[in-house]
């Protein structure tokens, strides 16, 4: 497929997606309390940016940042 | 077009979910052992559950014209409990000759723990004894990763183990490549949150290829879509790729591994 025939098929697709985290972020705001120090706020923010990057592995780099970290020494740290 | 699902959990499903699938294309499918849901509290639960797997699935399967084939397992989850893993280690072979029993699985990691790398080094020991196929279940969200690193560590460690018998399930966009680079077949779930969307999953074979790619609904008692593989099926076609390209994926790459097993006796439909 053409990228013109993706952006034709998947157009409205992305918009709703786009609007329903718009909406999310909103609903947060409105909410008592503020989450703004919470880990999970820093997460949202630093993926918001990876997806404004212009690299052609976004969906991986999405994947790593919400990954655990893996240490090559964890046979050492359980002892197996 | 024909389908195989390499990976279903059809116990959780009702006997319409069946008719479904048959209505669908779905020739043949294999049902790893996996968490019930709750903790099982003793090995006779287990030995019920794989009678059940053994005897009692594959004639409702077989009602609708589906192959139907299993692996036998105490799940990652339940794993933790070492003392009663190890029973129902020391109980599996029982059932190893059962004429559908393809292998040992799905073994692996839940939360990653000393636990369950034991006991699942214990699964690798009893399918080198017994000389079977191992299929392996790699953790969900933020534990994915790390788990499957440790798999892949544990795996390619042991010298016992030829990665061309080992499919290594549930990868995503930041697990598939290393799985398929060494050398092991590769299983992408397709479920409606968490795991991979249909479209998502032909973006990696897209990038990754075919080779030693599968693709299964891991339909089970949670959210998930026993369907999803003819979602991806419609997927393909919508993107324009070749008939004999999809079927690779969806009939002719499960049923290429899953040759490896002497177990396996598939009969394609049009031979029936």
């Amino acid at each position: 497929m053409t990228s013109g025939e993706v952006l034709d098929r998947e157009y409205l697709e992305i918009r709703a997606k786009i609007l329903q985290l718009a909406a999310s972020f909103d609903r947060l705001d409105r909410a008592d309390g503020d989450v703004s120090s919470d880990d999970r706020s820093d997460l949202i923010r630093k993926g918001l940016e990876i997806l404004q990057s212009s690299d052609d592995n976004r969906a991986e780099q999405i994947q790593l940042l919400f990954s655990r970290e893996y240490e090559d020494v964890w046979r050492e740290q359980f002892g197996i | 077009m024909y389908y195989f699902d390499p990976h279903i959990h059809m116990v959780s499903r009702t006997t319409d979910d069946y008719e479904t699938l048959a209505r669908m294309g779905c020739v043949g499918m294999s049902e790893p052992a996996f968490w019930a849901g709750f903790d099982r509290g003793s090995v006779e639960s287990f030995r019920d559950y794989f009678r059940q797997l053994t005897d009692f699935e594959c004639k409702r399967a077989a009602q609708y014209g589906i192959q139907h084939y299993t692996w036998l397992c105490i799940n990652a989850k339940e794993a933790e409990n070492v003392e009663l893993s190890r029973e129902v280690i020391a109980m599996i072979p029982e059932f190893l000759d059962c004429p559908n029993v393809l292998g040992i699985g799905e073994i692996g990691l839940n939360k990653n723990t000393k636990n369950e790398s034991i006991i699942f080094m214990e699964h690798l020991d009893l399918a080198v004894k017994y000389d079977q196929q191992i299929l392996i279940h790699t953790p969900h969200l933020e534990d994915k990763y790390q788990g499957t690193r440790m798999i892949l560590d544990m795996l390619t460690s042991d010298s016992r183990i030829d990665p061309s018998r080992v499919l290594v399930d549930h990868v995503e966009e930041h697990t598939a490549r290393e799985v398929l680079d060494r050398g092991f077949w590769a299983g992408m779930t397709l479920y409606p949150v968490s795991k991979c969307t249909p479209q998502r999953a032909v973006d990696i074979i897209e990038m990754c290829g075919a080779e030693r790619l599968c693709v299964n609904s891991a339909g089970d008692w949670g959210p998930s879509k026993p369907t999803a593989v003819p979602d991806l099926i419609m997927e393909m076609r919508r993107r324009g790729h070749p008939e004999s390209f999809i079927k690779k994926v969806v009939y002719d790459n499960p049923i290429e591994f899953f040759s490896q097993s002497q177990n396996f006796s598939f009969t394609p439909p049009e031979e029936r």
